[in-house]
């Protein structure tokens, strides 16, 4: 009898180590959460609010327009510096194509203020005051009608929740706090400019981004987005780039307006 | 089946504690491993060198212009400044890749700590995961300052005291022995995106912000670091290279370059937010066409 007890103890432990396994997604890991929650009910992270872009990395190359040729730091192909030097500005202007450096790949670079609400619950809405652009992140990307490229493309949206159970000081307890990230894969975008100066980014483009968040000591909510543009046309690597967000307790600031080419 | 004998029993269940027990405990995500540096933002900054004189998208104070504009590089020829080292800091701001591991527990398995290696010109870090506390204010100050982590989600989060005073960026903008930083490393696959706050009372006006991204790499990175050995390289000791206020010859070098204003080049808060475009738009001249420090390939 002891001996069944003995069993019946090593079989609950040994349950409970596989079903830890069996929770645990990770980010970058393998599968959506349950089907049953909406991506909205689910999510582990809440994006939405208003949020200032704080630019202290790449500053000349965002704040103002850079002047033809500045390349630094993208790994460009032959072809890709042969067009960018091509770059004309008031000819893009001149043929509708303003919005060149405002689409995906380049937006969240683009200094201004994001808003990010929810469309409905499978869909999360980010607009851009600058360039009055808006993205729609779909966690069920059968909603996406398939047509020619867009600015923003199309993107689809995936939770990436933290391992349960994991990294709990002093061993078994409460369950941590929900957490996780955010990646959207976008394809399907027109093609465009990563940078203001006419580096080029093509229609075969993937833009897969990470979107984390980080509470700092003094309470300020970060949102750091991760951007991974791969375009075999014009790059020679990934071109990686991430971009910080403070979480603002309103719309202060918020002052949509046109895309430009020269400014 | 066999009934266990006692003794059996004991172990079996003991083992298996010890197995659950230890596997909460282990952190969120694996850090291990050499991660490969992405400088594709700061690209200049971060590999040759800054301008002498471009302090854009710095929140820096009154005092932090002041002490930058008196710097010149010569003090790094200096016999008592050449093992100075980088502060933590350059982790985000320098070029190099990182290969990072933990030191465990021998009983229980528990990190204990995670190691940064140490580069040419920066110590090693190490993070402190065993809640031991911060020295006290009075406790000596080291290049690779003191830190402490702790697991916030998925997310390694830490946090740096007793720093020497150090730069923020490599043309002597600078840090104080005040300053705090806290990183944040966040894991996403192959990706580790690192996010660093400096936050100094006496420097500073707020804090600066700092990504950087890594990439996981197959192959190994040897770390090295100090000692460092230093050797006469023509400066002298009995004065420290500077400038005075109003000499320093680079202060217009962004300007003749880029056309950046000469107040946005000195940086400051109010030249990280979006709406200071619309001052920088009334005296900002694009340049045609680029003619130092342009990258890309050849053409």
């Amino acid at each position: 009898m002891r001996g069944h007890a003995a069993f019946a103890a090593i079989a609950v432990l040994m349950t409970l180590a596989v079903s830890e396994d069996a929770v645990a997604q990770g980010r970058g890991g393998q599968g959506p959460p349950a089907p049953t929650a909406t991506a909205k009910a689910s999510a582990p992270i809440d994006l939405t609010g208003y949020w200032v872009s704080v630019v202290t990395e790449d500053w000349r190359y965002r704040m103002v327009t850079p002047a033809k040729g500045d390349y630094q730091g993208v790994p460009m192909t032959a072809e890709s510096v042969k067009v960018a030097d091509a770059w004309d500005p008031a000819a893009d202007e001149a043929a509708g194509s303003q919005c060149k450096s405002y689409g995906a790949a380049a937006i969240m670079r683009v200094p201004g203020r994001i808003r990010v609400s929810w469309q409905d619950d499978t869909t999360l809405k980010l607009e851009a005051d600058a360039g009055t652009q808006t993205r729609l992140l779909r966690f069920n990307p059968s909603q996406a009608t398939p047509g020619a490229p867009t600015w923003q493309g199309e993107s689809t949206a995936q939770w990436e929740l933290t391992r349960a159970g994991r990294g709990r000081p002093g061993g078994p307890g409460p369950e941590p706090p929900r957490s996780g990230s955010l990646k959207v894969v976008t394809t399907n975008m027109r093609a465009g400019y990563l940078r203001k100066n006419g580096v080029p980014y093509g229609e075969r483009a993937t833009l897969t981004e990470y979107f984390n968040l980080v509470r700092h000591r003094n309470g300020d909510l970060w949102l750091v987005v991760t951007s991974v543009v791969e375009d075999t046309q014009y790059l020679r690597q990934p071109f990686m780039v991430s971009s910080q967000f403070r979480k603002q307790a309103d719309a202060a600031g918020w002052d949509p307006a046109p895309c430009s080419s020269t400014w | 089946m066999y009934p266990l004998t006692r003794p059996g029993l004991v172990i079996a269940l003991a083992l298996l504690f010890t197995a659950v027990a230890s596997r909460a405990a282990f952190a969120q995500f694996e850090l291990s491993g050499s991660w490969a540096a992405r400088n594709h933002e700061d690209a200049m900054e971060r590999g040759p060198g800054p301008y002498a004189v471009d302090y854009t998208g710095l929140p820096i104070n009154e005092d932090g212009r002041a002490k930058a504009l008196s710097y010149s590089a010569s003090q790094m020829f200096m016999i008592e400044r050449q093992c100075g080292l980088w502060p933590p800091l350059y982790l985000v701001l320098g070029p190099f890749g990182m290969k990072i591991w933990n030191e465990t527990d021998s009983v229980s398995g528990e990190t204990i700590a995670w190691k940064i290696g140490a580069w040419e010109d920066r110590a090693a870090t190490t993070i402190w995961m065993d809640g031991r506390p911060h020295p006290s204010a009075n406790a000596v100050h080291e290049r690779g300052g003191f830190t402490t982590g702790t697991w916030e989600g998925d997310t390694l989060v830490a946090y740096t005291t007793h720093m020497k005073t150090g730069v923020i960026r490599r043309n002597g903008v600078p840090s104080s022995d005040q300053a705090t930083m806290t990183t944040y490393f966040m894991r996403n696959g192959d990706l580790l995106t690192v996010l660093a706050i400096l936050e100094d009372p006496v420097y500073l006006s707020e804090p600066e912000v700092i990504t950087k991204n890594f990439q996981l790499d197959s192959a190994p990175m040897r770390p090295i670091g100090p000692p460092c050995v230093p050797g006469y390289e023509g400066a002298g000791s009995d004065s420290v290279p500077h400038y005075l206020p109003g000499e320093n010859q680079s202060i217009d070098e962004l300007t003749t370059l880029y056309g950046i204003p000469r107040e946005a080049v000195l940086g400051g808060a109010q030249t990280l937010y979006p709406e200071y475009r619309k001052t920088l738009r009334k005296s900002f001249v694009r340049p045609e066409k680029c003619v130092r420090n342009c990258g890309a390939p050849a053409r």
